[in-house]
Parts: structure tokens; sequence; C-alpha cells
């Protein structure tokens, strides 16, 4: 049997509004509708969906930032009730998400103090984690000093360092230019065959989606979003962008998204 | 200027004749006179001289003892440092100044934070701390001279009270505006609340409570002039006071100078401070970029 990673059962997702003394409480929308899903472990999972759509809502409430409406959702079979350092997150804004008070080397070493692992047993892991992303030269740096790829190394840095059992990356090379997202998608590869974590990554990008991915789970529309579809990529890694495969599967992916419908 | 005037004598006289050739030193003059105003402007130094021009005219127009000159300041400024009256003031201001702001920031900044961090605790203080930053220091004077008594400790107190409203106020904004993205990096690095108020939040809220801290000094520099004016027997404020019962108009001057003296170097080596050792926590981070 497959030890699953992440299982999520029935959950469902509305945001509700603060009650006032004015404005009586009102039934919002669903954003989430009954989502099953079964991630395993060690898989490259990814949930591809239009913008507000609430793919992101849902790695949310899987990282624990966010509350469910109703549902399971599980980690290695334990309930998800808040954050820990057994789900590392990569957010997509990595200005906001790194401490720019602490130097490369001080930030993904950060998890490790909090845990208060003493400075010997610190060093080496910290060393592995920088060396892994390729930052090794750049401990001593300040984030001001990096240029946006590498913030995002830091970001995978400091969440390998804590030794996750999964990965979770928000849409994190959105905010690249071309060349460092294809550059920093083969790193994560790399990273992801080298540690064997689970990966859960959220995208908009169909290209992206297709050239990374095992498993592709498809969201439907807002309101009320649920997963379409997921499906299974089989294609070997390092992946070509230009194969016969790689087009099929795209083109099969945009069918899922048609231009002008929502 | 030879060149202009051999071209306008000339016959095939046009109009491009007419405007200032780019070489000649009439326009190498004006390029000088340009550069070096803009130089004087931006190091700041251009006001203090028509400053300076404006009071040179005026006190030339009126009565010396109604606006001493400048000249005349600079010599009475020279006497009051030759009877020790001056270093003694300032010595005595600067220290109730650095006693009261360095005690108002010891309670106002852990206040700020708490105050920040926990809801309940600002539902609770904020009414009061908007009520009562409207009513300046030197309102409290007498209900301070009467709790504390005629010495320091009834000037320290007021100035500690100036300080702490602008320190408090900016440390909560500084806490409040803190980024949830940091708190939920540390969340999902597995830090404790506690591990997080001191990690993360007091290293995010250090810009802000910078600001407020600078502002404060500002508080306690009115305050102390105020309270030396109505309630002691030295310091700068007690100098541009007494001054009045002299008909000593130079030495108000003497006195307002060293004031803003004080508050402008203060300020600059507590930029300084802040360039140099905050400069990580992303103080004046819009300056340098």
């Amino acid at each position: 049997m497959i030890k699953n990673s992440i299982e999520l059962k029935h959950v469902f997702k509305k945001y509700h509004a603060p009650a006032s003394f004015f404005a009586p409480k009102k039934e919002n929308p669903l954003v989430l509708q009954d989502i099953n899903l079964k991630i395993a472990l060690g898989e490259f999972h990814i949930f591809l969906g239009r913008s507000g759509c609430g793919k992101s809502t849902l790695l949310n409430i899987i990282a624990g930032f966010l509350p469910k409406t109703s549902g399971q959702v599980l980690v290695n079979g334990h309930e998800v009730t808040a954050p820990g350092r057994d789900r590392g997150v990569v957010f997509q804004n990595a200005d906001a998400a790194i401490f720019p008070w602490l130097t490369v080397y001080e930030n993904v070493s950060y998890g490790l103090k909090m845990q208060h692992f003493s400075e010997k047993e610190r060093t080496p892991i910290v060393n592995q984690s920088l060396k892994l992303v390729g930052l090794d030269q750049h401990a001593n740096k300040y984030p001001y000093e990096l240029s946006g790829g590498m913030k995002q190394r830091v970001q995978i840095a400091r969440s390998i360092s804590n030794d996750p059992d999964i990965l979770i990356l928000d849409e994190p090379f959105g905010a690249l230019d071309a060349q460092t997202r294809r550059i920093m998608q083969d790193e994560l590869i790399r990273i992801w065959q080298k540690t064997k974590k689970t990966i859960l990554f959220v995208t908009h990008d169909i290209q992206e989606a297709a050239y990374l991915g095992q498993k592709i789970s498809i969201f439907s529309p807002a309101p009320a979003s649920n997963i379409y579809k997921t499906i299974t990529v089989d294609h070997p890694y390092p992946r070509n962008v230009f194969s016969k495969e790689n087009e099929e599967l795209v083109t099969e992916l945009n069918n899922y998204f048609p231009i002008g419908g929502h | 200027m030879k060149e202009m005037s051999s071209k306008n004598t000339s016959k095939s006289q046009t109009l491009n004749d007419l405007e200032i050739p780019n070489n000649t030193d009439a326009h190498k003059g004006i390029e000088l006179f340009r550069n070096g105003l803009l130089f004087l402007t931006k190091r700041g130094l251009l006001a203090w001289l028509l400053l300076l021009a404006v009071w040179v005219i005026a006190s030339k127009v009126s009565d010396a003892s109604f606006l001493p000159s400048p000249w005349k300041t600079l010599i009475s400024a020279q006497g009051l440092i030759k009877t020790g009256t001056l270093q003694n003031d300032l010595l005595i201001s600067l220290l109730r100044i650095l006693a009261g702001w360095l005690i108002g920031s010891t309670i106002a900044i852990p206040l700020g934070l708490i105050i920040g961090q926990f809801k309940i605790i600002r539902y609770l203080l904020e009414p009061l701390i908007n009520f009562f930053r409207f009513v300046p220091a030197i309102g409290f004077l007498t209900l301070f001279l009467l709790w504390f008594g005629v010495g320091e400790i009834s000037k320290i107190a007021l100035i500690i009270y100036a300080t702490m409203f602008p320190i408090i106020i900016n440390t909560i904004t500084g806490v409040i505006a803190i980024d949830p993205l940091k708190i939920e990096s540390a969340q999902s690095q597995g830090a404790s609340k506690f591990q997080i108020f001191y990690s993360v939040v007091i290293p995010s809220a250090v810009p802000n409570i910078f600001t407020g801290v600078r502002l404060g000094l500002g508080g306690a520099i009115i305050a102390i002039v105020a309270a030396e004016m109505l309630a002691a027997q030295n310091g700068i404020g007690y100098l541009i006071y007494t001054s009045r019962l002299y008909y000593r108009t130079d030495w108000i001057f003497v006195g307002i100078f060293v004031l803003g003296f004080i508050g402008y170097l203060s300020d600059t080596l507590l930029r300084l401070f802040g360039k140099v050792v905050l400069k990580k926590y992303g103080v004046f981070e819009k300056e340098t970029k």
C-alpha cells in the first residue's frame, strides 16, 4: 500500500465576513466544494487553475494558515490544525516572506534555531541546504543584495533545512523573468529528485504545470471550486518543452481552460 | 565677449547669432554660477545664506535692541561663553533631555510593542492614548511641580511624558503593519508565538520604532524649554526667558540658535546611528535606494 502524504476528504471552505453591528450575517458563497484528493509520498503534485479559483485557499488550508469549513485534511495521517515545520512553505512574494534583517545564512538557520538546535548541529545542515540550492557563495549576503531568483532559492533552502515531509510552493516563480523561471524549474526538479520530498506546487501557468508535474490537479473556476480532474503525467525527467508528448499534454490542458469561457 | 561683439557688428546677422554662443566666457560664467547655486541649494546652504542676508538687512534698518545683527549676536554668544553661562545652561538642558528621552524610550518601546501585539490591550488603552496625546506636556507642568517638587524630577517627568506618545504610537503602527507572510513563514518553520514576537515582530517594527524615537527627541526639546522657562534656575529655556528681564534680545537669539543646533546635531547623530547600525532592519530604506 502506498502511504499517502496528504489526504483530503470532503473539504469545504466558506469565508465568513465578520458579523458587525450594522450588517446582518450573510451566507457567503462556497470557495471550495467537496475536495477529495490523495497525494502520495514523494509525489510532485500540481494545483492548476485560473486566478481566484481557490487553489491558493486550499494550499493555505493544507499549510495550516486558514481553517477549513468542514471535511478532513490529513498530512501523514494527522489532522491539520495549525502550521508546522513538517510542511515547508515557499511563498510567491519572497521580499515579504524572507527576513531582511538576517543574512542568507541566518535566514536558512532560523527554523533550526527556533527548535533549539545548537550551533554545532545547525552548521552542517545549513551549509548542506545552501549548497543544495547553490547559494553557498552568498551565505553572508543580506536579502536586498539578492536577485529575485536567488531570494526564491533562500526560501527553498530554509524550508529544506527544517527537513519537512512536504514542500508547498505557492506560485513561487510567478514574479521571475522567463529565463530565470526556467532555470528555477530545473533546479526545483533537481532538488526534488535529490531530497525525495513530496511537492505541492500551485500555478496558473499551463506550460509550467506540464513541465514539472507528475500529477496535475485541475481546478474548476470560482465560485465553489472543485478539483475537476487529476491527470497523471509519466513523462521522464528532464522534460523537453518541444517534445511531441509535451505539446500534446499542453494542448490537452489548454482544453480545460477555454479562452473566453470561465 | 569679444566674439559676441564682433558678431553683432557683422553684416550677416541672423536671429541665431543673437543668442549667446556655447563656448563664450559669458556662457561659462553663467554655467559656473548655476552650478554653484545648485550646489549650495542641494547642500542646504542657500537657505542659510538667504536668511543671513535678510537678517543683516533687517537689522540695519531696525534698532539693535529690537533686532540684533548676526555680528552682535555672535559677540553676545562669546560673552556668555566667557562667563560660563552658556556652557552651563547647555549642559544642563542636554542632560535633562537625554535623561527624559532615554527613560521615556525605555518605557514607551515595550509598551508600544505590547499594545500593538495584543488586541485586547489595544482596545483597552488606545482611547486613553488618543486622548492624552493631544494634551501637551506643558499642560501638566504645574501638576508635575506639585507632585514631584520643583527639582529635576518634575522636569524629567515632563520630558518622559512628551517623549512617550510619538514612540508608543509609531511602535504600535510598526507592529500592526507587519506583513502576515513573515509571521506565516516563521509559523511554518515551527516558531512559537513568543519566538515570533521577539524574532519577527520586534525586528520588523524597528524602522517605525526608530521614527518614533526621532520624533520623541523633538518633543523632548520642546518640553524642556517650556519647563525651563517657567520653573527652573538654569538651562537654555531659562536663559531665553530671563533675557527679557534685562531686555537682552541678543541673548534670546543666542538661545534660539543653540536650541536649533541641539535639535539638528542630535537628530543628525541619531540618523547616522540608524543608517549604520540599523540599516539591515530597513531604516532609511527609501533614502538609500
